[in-house]
């Protein structure tokens, strides 16, 4: 059959800039995120990233709240990661106050900034593979976060928004028993690695979708401001409990995985990496957890000395900073300031989806792993 | 636009600056242990209680000053990055601090580029990511912000923060052209702040509407949010906020929460 092609000159046609918006009801986006995308036919020539549909002045509510009550506040911001943020947070305020933390606390925390680690990255993973098409991903990996978030529950009794920490050490040791459940879901969690990494790994529509698709250095991550994963694809060796270690990180043997090409696949491959090296983290903190107390010497009422710090630790999406300023006479932090990694790490989805299908930007909102309620706070 | 309502919002910020001290708008409410500090609401409670003599008996709570820039301990070396700083740029930097592990210096506004691109450049320093870009806001001093650039260097693996003082005019040199991470963060900074940061590639609202009125994260800004009569006429707003008393409550008392 021979196709009577409208062989006409591009000059025919309308080839006008096509502005379109994705989100903010997007399914894809992760959250409340809209991105105004400039296509030249299939292609992106430029991004611009609207944010704040979700903003709560949690920096602002935190000034007017005192230091014990932004704990809960931290919780609502990377709400997939709950436990991190509030760890990231008692320990500006223990480094500003200069409390000593018990070493069972450190170990505990440890372990459970590790659990979430790999609860978040479930998340990430099920998202970032149904985005591209894969669903069996999605309900594998929420069966496995499922595990995680019942051991959060017997831990501290929530399963969302934790307020597993407090100021100075842990509210509650960890109920008997609960160590060796956690070291059988370490288990669990091994094998069902292989199983995700069987669907996906080598994967030929994975890989088309993945290789080769925002591509970025290393150098021009850093310049960018990306962390956590997403600047380890492009062999950047920067990891937080590495370079500056806190809890119990520079007691315990782990590896930083780095990437090579700095694409969508080596950030995939990372993370999946990442799951492991928690484990090995979680099976030697549960293992070396001391005996001793749970809570360091606090004052009753929490009154940091007029002083401010910055204080990072690693978040499964890059590196959670806090800035707090003390005026050291009120009983609430003078200036509260959160530096939000997926915030940082979005700014770099302009020059990661230019150049590229319309239909790779789901995929490259997937690979940089946001979650709203952090980058709005 | 924006640039517009911002010096129009900053100036009557200035206006009512004092006013604000004595109402207890800007300063902690010392006064009023049992309570939470917010600000507005505090106004129409305690002044329907007594019949509101206009100098106030007691004096008014001191606002909080900004925690002194600690000098370092003596005896305590100077780390190399610090040293070559006042080396490479000298004159630039009118304070080195140290507190609880951070080393910060403080700049002269004017300096603040020559400083940064010799934290970047420079070996002893390589300062190549910028980790954070934030203020605070300390308003009964004339300069009041304190702009905040929180760097880390991936090759040396050490941090400084800079902290420039600036007044709510002050232009305060964009560092994008440094690092272009610190798009969104002085971006977010402008919007939540009001600073006045120039040569920035795009400067817009990022949290806040783009029709927002006021800077939020300034101690002036209420807690409660400013209700509809600010979104619609700030002006109007600003009038009814200053007005007597007796003029009822007006909408920043409306959201009143505690």
């Amino acid at each position: 059959m021979t196709l009577e092609a409208p062989r006409t000159s591009a000059t025919q046609f309308d080839t006008d800039e096509l502005v379109i918006n994705m989100g903010p009801q997007h399914p894809s986006t992760h959250g409340v995120l809209r991105v105004v995308l400039k296509l030249d036919g299939e292609r992106v020539i430029d991004a611009d990233c609207v944010i704040g549909y979700i903003h709560r002045g949690i920096e602002k509510l935190s000034e007017n709240r005192d230091w014990t009550q932004i704990i809960l506040l931290t919780d609502r911001m990377d709400y997939v990661a709950a436990a991190t943020n509030n760890l990231g947070y008692c320990q500006t305020v223990e480094k500003l106050m200069q409390i000593e933390v018990p070493r069972r606390a450190r170990y505990i925390r440890t372990v459970l900034a590790e659990l979430q680690r790999i609860a978040s990255h479930c998340l990430w993973l099920g998202t970032h593979a149904m985005d591209i098409g894969a669903m069996t991903v999605l309900l594998y990996a929420f069966r496995e976060r499922e595990f995680v978030l019942d051991l959060f529950e017997e831990f501290c009794g929530a399963r969302l928004t934790y307020n597993a920490m407090r100021i100075g050490g842990l509210p509650l040791d960890i109920p008997p028993g609960w160590d060796r459940k956690v070291l059988s879901f370490c288990d669990l969690m091994e094998g069902k690695l292989n199983d995700y990494e069987t669907l996906l790994t080598n994967n030929r529509i994975w890989l088309k979708r993945t290789r080769g698709v925002g591509v970025i250095g290393g150098d021009e991550a850093i310049g960018l401001g990306l962390c956590g994963p997403p600047l380890r694809g492009s062999g950047v060796p920067r990891d937080v409990r590495k370079d500056e270690p806190y809890a119990a990180y520079d007691e315990l043997e782990f590896n930083v995985p780095l990437g090579t090409r700095g694409d969508t696949y080596d950030r995939y491959l990372i993370r999946m990496d990442e799951f492991r090296e928690s484990i090995r983290l979680i099976r030697q903190a549960v293992e070396g957890i001391p005996e001793g107390p749970i809570m360091g010497k606090v004052p009753r009422l929490i009154k940091p000395p007029a002083g401010e710090t910055y204080h990072a630790i690693e978040s499964p999406k890059g590196e959670l900073g806090y800035f707090i300023v003390s005026d050291g006479k009120s009983t609430n932090p003078y200036r509260f300031r959160v530096r939000p990694p997926s915030f940082c790490n979005l700014q770099g989805l302009k020059r990661l989806v230019t150049g590229h299908l319309v239909a790779d930007v789901v995929a490259l909102i997937g690979t940089i792993d946001i979650v709203l309620g952090e980058v709005d706070r | 636009m924006a640039d517009e309502t911002r010096s129009q919002a900053g100036k009557d910020g200035a206006d009512r600056q004092p006013a604000a001290g004595v109402a207890g708008s800007a300063a902690p409410a010392a006064k009023r242990e049992a309570g939470k500090k917010s600000a507005a609401p505090a106004k129409a409670p305690a002044a329907a209680a007594k019949p509101r003599p206009k100098p106030k008996p007691k004096a008014p709570p001191e606002p909080p000053k900004a925690p002194e820039d600690q000098a370092p301990p003596d005896g305590m070396e100077i780390p190399a990055m610090v040293a070559a700083l006042q080396n490479g740029v000298s004159g630039a930097v009118l304070k080195v601090s140290f507190w609880v592990g951070d080393w910060t210096v403080i700049v002269a506004p004017d300096r603040l580029l020559d400083v940064m691109r010799f934290l970047r450049d420079d070996a002893a320093t390589a300062f190549d990511y910028c980790s954070d870009v934030t203020a605070a806001d300390w308003p009964p001093r004339e300069k009041r912000f304190d702009v905040v650039y929180c760097l880390y260097s991936t090759r040396l693996r050490q941090r400084i923060r800079v902290k420039v003082r600036v007044g709510e005019e002050d232009p305060v040199e964009s560092v994008t052209g440094l690092w272009p991470a610190a798009d969104w963060l002085e971006r977010e900074v402008f919007d939540q702040f009001g600073v006045n940061i120039v040569n920035h590639p795009n400067l817009r609202r990022i949290l806040m509407p783009e029709q927002w009125q006021g800077h939020p994260q300034r101690k002036d800004y209420p807690l409660e949010g400013p209700g509809e009569l600010l979104m619609e006429n700030p002006q109007d707003w600003l009038r009814v906020r200053n007005l007597p008393d007796e003029a009822g409550p007006g909408p920043a008392a409306d959201g009143e929460i505690e």
